[in-house]
């Protein structure tokens, strides 16, 4: 089972470099802010399995859900800020 | 029990894959909106469930399962959240023949 999670985060973190990748080059900010907020819930499950993988899902499924409200206000908050960037104009 | 846990991750890494696929493929911000949003919600409730099977029946579960929830209702709003600032900033939607629609 442990390898089995280990595996699992290995792989989750080898295609968050797409998403890098996307942060960096993304034509638009809202590629950008797509790519991050991606990320955040890719940072999510990752917690989780590295939870299985020490065998502490107890521990790591608090940290996990803060991490999440955290992630989803913060591009929620960046999707509006630029709106209101176009309100003010 | 073990054999589900792994069949489960393995699901959601493929929807990983191809939700990474449409990231790097697709041609403008809203395909790639709709490529991650979706596929990337699938692929978290696979995840978490393999998560929560794993830990077996109790409250850990119950709050991986919360988890599940809470990003189900997240991950899209915040999508829909980008998309509609994209639009409304001007972002102009990808067309095939560009010249042909205009």
């Amino acid at each position: 089972m442990r390898t089995l999670f280990l595996a699992a985060t290995l792989a989750l973190l080898a295609l968050t470099l797409v998403y890098v990748h996307r942060i960096a080059v993304g034509p638009t900010v809202f590629d950008r802010l797509l790519g991050v907020s991606a990320l955040g819930t890719k940072a999510t499950i990752a917690l989780l399995l590295v939870g299985g993988f020490y065998d502490r899902v107890d521990m790591f499924v608090d940290i996990a859900l803060g991490y999440a409200l955290l992630s989803f206000i913060g591009s929620l908050a960046a999707a509006r800020y630029f709106e209101r960037a176009l309100d003010r104009r | 029990m073990s054999v589900a846990v792994g069949l489960l991750l393995l699901a959601g890494l493929f929807f990983q894959a191809v939700a990474a696929l449409g990231v790097v493929r697709m041609p403008d911000v809203y395909t790639r909106l709709h490529a991650v949003s979706k596929v990337e919600t699938l692929s978290v409730m696979l995840t978490l469930g393999a998560v929560a099977l794993s830990t077996g029946l109790g409250l850990t579960a119950t709050k991986v399962l919360l988890v599940a929830l809470f990003l189900f209702l997240a991950n899209p709003t915040s999508t829909h959240a980008i998309t509609r600032a994209a639009l409304r900033l001007g972002v102009r939607p990808w067309q095939r023949h560009p010249k042909d629609a205009a």
